[in-house]
């Protein structure tokens, strides 16, 4: 998983996975600031994470 | 004994557990709670989201940033007689500011002063008698959204008058804190079990200093008074990994503000020199350190 790219379904820039990158990881586009989800990592695709609820935090 | 964390999404926080429950020996099976569907009318041995019954797992580690998902997730594991972290009863205490206020109340221990109205009239009458400035907050919620310094009666009145109209029920439940001046900085303390591992200073210009909201975060000395505290008022809720935020008056008294019980802490083990995922990692595999083995 090391050093791939995705593009960003937003802007459409190439997205820098991390190393390690995990099933269903909350990433953010360098580029546009959108928060993706990792969907799957062979292949390797992401999608808009989801919305931020008003139930969400710690 | 198996051993399962409950996740909305994969956030820093979730991977450093992940890995640590590695670097520990055990595989921990990772569930997102958008695929949980329980039959609550039957027990255990349902299956989970991944095929294996309920019933062999030995702790189920609730990590949701969804608050409702998670708490009700706790509440129905628990109800099957399995161990969560934390346990249903602390999270139903810790996401509610009025039932934590209420506890803490209970238990001796030093808060801000707060008040609860239901109605308009009444609220602004509870404000008052904090006096101003007073901050509003809603009862549910995290990341230091919706709250309000509210410094005069004008800026009350549309305050409540916007909750009122806009909001849903929840934010007609007008609770409200005397605003204590805190320094521009707060404490972030870790209770994981009876032990305050670590905690941060968090400091911002901003009255709001949740490192969410931009709050920059150093080293707090866990002194033994801090600790005390952090311990007293975790017991009061139920206890487990708990993160608490303490104000520090400036006559030097610390008072708990609030309690988290699903924590981020991806900027505080840096500061601190502590790894907070070893910590919370070891605690839940305490509920399970009889059984639990490299291949579960």
């Amino acid at each position: 998983m090391t050093n791939q790219n995705v593009l960003c379904p937003t802007c459409d820039a190439d997205v820098r996975l991390p190393d390690g990158v995990m099933l269903n990881e909350l990433l953010a586009c360098a580029d546009c600031g959108t928060e993706l989800e990792i969907i799957s990592l062979s292949p390797l695709q992401v999608e808009l994470a989801p919305e931020v609820e008003e139930d969400w935090g710690e | 004994m198996r051993v399962g964390m409950l996740v909305t999404l994969i956030r820093p926080e979730e991977k450093l557990l992940i890995s640590e429950f590695e670097a520990q020996g055990v595989t921990v099976d990772v569930m997102l709670d958008r695929n949980l569907n329980f039959d609550l009318t039957q027990g255990a041995q349902q299956l989970a989201p991944n095929g294996v019954a309920w019933s062999a797992y030995g702790v189920v580690f609730e990590r949701c940033v969804s608050t409702s998902r998670g708490m009700y997730a706790q509440a129905i594991l628990n109800a099957w007689g399995i161990p969560t972290v934390n346990s249903y009863h602390t999270a139903s205490i810790c996401s509610d500011k009025l039932l934590t206020t209420l506890h803490l109340a209970q238990h001796n221990i030093p808060q801000p002063q707060a008040r609860v109205a239901f109605t308009d009239e009444s609220a602004i009458q509870a404000i008052e008698n904090l006096g101003y400035p007073a901050v509003m907050k809603p009862v549910t919620g995290s990341w230091g959204r919706l709250l309000a310094k509210v410094n005069d009666r004008e800026s009350a009145e549309a305050i409540i008058e916007h909750r009122q109209v806009l909001g849903d029920y929840h934010h007609h439940t007008y609770y409200a804190q005397a605003y204590v001046e805190k320094g521009g900085r707060d404490i972030r303390a870790f209770v994981v079990g009876d032990r305050t591992i670590c905690a941060i200073y968090r400091t911002s210009p901003h009255w709001i200093t949740n490192t969410a909201r931009g709050g920059v975060a150093t080293n707090c000395p866990v002194t033994e008074a801090l600790n005390h505290l952090c311990i007293k008022a975790a017991r009061a809720v139920g206890g487990g990994v708990l993160a608490m935020d303490v104000f520090e008056t400036p006559s030097g008294e610390l008072l708990i503000n609030e309690i988290n019980h699903t924590m981020e802490f991806r900027n505080s083990s840096t500061p601190t020199g502590v790894n907070i995922a070893q910590e919370v990692v070891r605690y839940v595999l305490s509920f399970v350190s009889e059984t639990a083995s490299p291949t579960c």
